[in-house]
């Protein structure tokens, strides 16, 4: 049975995307899962999985096309066993060729029906097809510029006689795929910074945002992280990040009404937690993807699966479902030096937590004043949703958890 | 106003004999013959015997006699008939003139000035029609000029004669009777830059001299075909002027280098090595050239027409580069 690889959503705002590099061929076996091509959004270059098992039998899509969602890009043979079948050389419609040219064209593995014919009537001749079989040739100039903006070569088909890859084609391919001058990530800062303004534009229009903080101690939480970090080297040594992240991960179990989405009028709880992290790019702009089932994450864990995420989308690479998947967004302006944030909520998320800064202030407990580390979280959420006291419900079980350093 | 290459040149002499009493001209038949390529006709009568002066058969003697007068202080112009026979004069040409300022420790100049006829095209056969300019731009201590237009014609002469330093000009046979307009007021010419003759963005062909009007005729052939070609003018063959042949390269990515010389050994090969050099990675296409066929000139007109850079070799090459 043959099923069609279509183009994924990979993100609420995402209407198509640009086929940037096929990661398999035909004949290729592949497994649910595996990265199968790279996918441009206007957000980050993206690598796609695939969601069956079994024999790419066609690509129907050349890198570079832009495809709307849902628009199919492969055709996946499911049928176990079954070999594709290699097809035999034959002529396009039309054209003539004789019985040496169709014989010197099997030997040298050319496709007769893509070589440009020269003989009579455009009949295809031997030299058409000796041409055809030699090696594809790169200029200086254009070695170059796929390196400086991040063109893979082999993805450019040449269309000059001889065959020569020239730097025109290469510029060519870098603005098909939105890659301009002195930008070798892939992303486009003005096309990213499109994309941003119509999805927060579209939040602040339909959602109805209701903000609530809350001051939470920090001491037990550092003075745990300060015990733990002792023993690790320094590469893996746990930042606040990831107790606050696992903080919010354990109040999403508690408090399922804010993770999840708002689709069609109702809210849909998510089937896990994948906290969606906002990252800032070097280049400007900002991207969300998400840590997986981070309800599941240790500590330690969650610090590694950060500092990957980190890395990976600073490179421009990521996978899929972590730009499709976040079912809560949190973002941490505590770096920067914010007090608090109040967010701006990632349609069709119904939830954003954010964090400040992890600063010393005056603390009163017990009766006594003291000094003690604090951070603000805070928390924007969708009103159509839920209201503020679950809300608040949810902010407290941040802290509680945040006094709670040990557990798991 | 309109003038023949020619004109310009002589025009050139006598604005410099006008404007400085050390100038004067030498060489065979300059004199009363005019000039072999009638140059100088007319110059003896306005200048007389002492400034016009007509040399014995003797490149050598006549030509070391101008580095002698150089060096005493006069700014002579010594004609030779061909660059053939110029090899006669090689000697004091390389080991004298090229290198006695370096010898001396700088305290001896040869301001002096070398006008020679290149090329080939006139059916004057193999001992006549070299084109030979590409081995003088060898030489340090030399600067080589090759004025391909009526204006370099007219307006190299005064900058070369001001150079402290040993100066050759060629001027192309096939040239004397091209014509071309000059302003009434001569503009400042220098001879230290290169020269976009015609601005172009899909492939660079880069000549000098004699080849010149091939090139153009070219040009306009590939104009046809959609093909805009960008032609650099050399016009300084040594010290070259490699900004702005890069500047043009990296612009159009393709060069074509055409040279009346032979390939083997040859100035189109150090152009070409130049901008393998620095442009490398601003090429679409290796460098290509059209130079004279390795044989000696021939006498027969169709031979001699096969043996030289023709339009149709610069444009078919042009388009094998562009692919089109």
């Amino acid at each position: 049975m043959n099923t069609e690889f279509r183009m994924p959503s990979l993100g609420a705002d995402m209407e198509s995307g640009v086929l940037l590099e096929w990661l398999v061929h035909p004949g290729d076996t592949v497994h649910k899962g595996d990265i199968v091509a790279v996918v441009d959004t206007a957000k980050a270059a993206v690598e796609v999985e695939c969601f069956t098992s079994g024999v790419v039998t066609e690509l129907l899509v050349e890198p570079g096309t832009r495809v709307p969602v849902g628009g199919p890009l492969a055709v996946i043979s499911t049928t176990t066993g079954e070999q594709p079948h290699a097809a035999p050389t034959v002529a396009a419609p039309g054209v003539v060729t004789s019985p040496l040219v169709r014989h010197l064209a099997d030997q040298l593995h050319v496709d007769t029906g893509t070589t440009p014919g020269t003989g009579v009537g455009g009949r295809i001749t031997r030299a058409d097809v000796i041409r055809q079989a030699e090696p594809v040739r790169i200029s200086p100039r254009a070695r170059r510029l796929a390196a400086e903006r991040g063109v893979d070569l082999r993805t450019i088909g040449s269309t000059t006689p001889g065959r020569v890859i020239t730097g025109d084609e290469v510029l060519a391919a870098a603005d098909a795929l939105g890659r301009p001058e002195h930008d070798a990530k892939g992303i486009d800062p003005q096309a990213m910074r499109n994309a941003i303004a119509q999805l927060m534009a579209k939040s602040k229009k339909e959602i109805p945002h209701y903000y609530l903080t809350e001051q939470i101690d920090m001491s037990t939480a550092l003075a745990w992280l300060h015990e733990q970090n002792r023993a690790l080297p320094v590469a893996q040594r746990i930042l606040p990040a990831a107790l606050l992240l696992r903080a919010v991960a354990s109040a999403c179990a508690e408090v399922p009404q804010l993770n999840g989405f708002w689709i069609d009028g109702s809210f849909v709880p998510a089937g896990g937690v994948h906290l969606g992290v906002a990252i800032s790019l070097r280049g400007g702009g900002l991207v969300a993807p998400a840590i997986r089932d981070a309800g599941t994450l240790s500590a330690p864990e969650l610090m590694a699966a950060l500092r990957d995420l980190v890395s990976r989308t600073r490179a421009g690479r990521l996978r899929a479902s972590e730009m499709s998947d976040p079912t809560i967004t949190v973002s941490n302006l505590g770096d920067q030096g914010a007090d608090s944030l109040l967010g701006v909520i990632y349609p069709p998320q119904v939830a954003l937590v954010g964090f400040g800064r992890i600063a010393e202030r005056p603390w009163a407990s017990g009766g006594m004043l003291g000094v003690r580390p604090v951070v603000t979280a805070s928390l924007a959420a969708d009103h159509r949703a839920t209201d503020g006291v679950t809300g608040a419900l949810f902010l407290q079980a941040i802290a509680r958890q945040l006094q709670l350093p040990e557990e798991k | 106003m309109r003038t023949t290459y020619r004109e310009a040149v002589r025009e050139a002499i006598r604005e410099a004999m006008r404007a400085d009493s050390r100038v004067f001209l030498m060489g065979e038949d300059v004199g009363r013959y005019g000039g072999a390529f009638g140059v100088s006709l007319g110059l003896l009568e306005e200048f007389g015997p002492d400034r016009i002066r007509d040399t014995p058969l003797s490149e050598s003697a006549f030509t070391g006699a101008g580095i002698g007068a150089a060096i005493g202080g006069m700014r002579p112009i010594v004609e030779i008939m061909t660059v053939n026979f110029s090899l006669l004069a090689l000697d004091q040409i390389m080991n004298n003139a090229a290198t006695l300022r370096h010898m001396s420790n700088g305290q001896i100049g040869v301001p002096l000035v070398i006008r020679m006829t290149t090329g080939a095209g006139r059916q004057l056969a193999a001992q006549h029609s070299h084109s030979l300019e590409g081995w003088y731009s060898h030489i340090p201590g030399l600067r080589i000029l090759a004025p391909a237009t009526v204006a370099d014609a007219r307006g190299m002469l005064a900058p070369a004669l001001a150079d402290p330093d040993p100066v050759l000009i060629f001027e192309h046979g096939s040239l004397y009777n091209t014509e071309g307009e000059l302003p009434e007021s001569i503009p400042t010419c220098d001879i230290s830059s290169a020269a976009i003759g015609r601005t172009g963005t899909d492939v660079t062909v880069i000549t000098y001299g004699g080849t010149m009007p091939a090139v153009i005729s070219a040009a306009d052939e590939l104009a046809t075909l959609g093909i805009s070609a960008e032609v650099v003018d050399l016009r300084v063959l040594r010290p070259l002027n490699d900004a702005t042949i890069m500047q043009s390269v990296r612009k159009t990515h393709r060069a074509v280098v055409v040279d009346e010389g032979w390939r083997s050994g040859s100035l189109s090969a150090e152009v070409s090595a130049r901008i393998t050099e620095q442009a490398f990675f601003d090429l679409d296409a290796p460098v290509m050239r059209v130079c004279t066929e390795e044989v000696p000139i021939p006498y027969a007109k169709h031979l001699e027409e096969a043996a030289l850079p023709r339009p149709e070799r610069i444009v078919r090459t042009a388009r094998e580069l562009v692919g089109r």
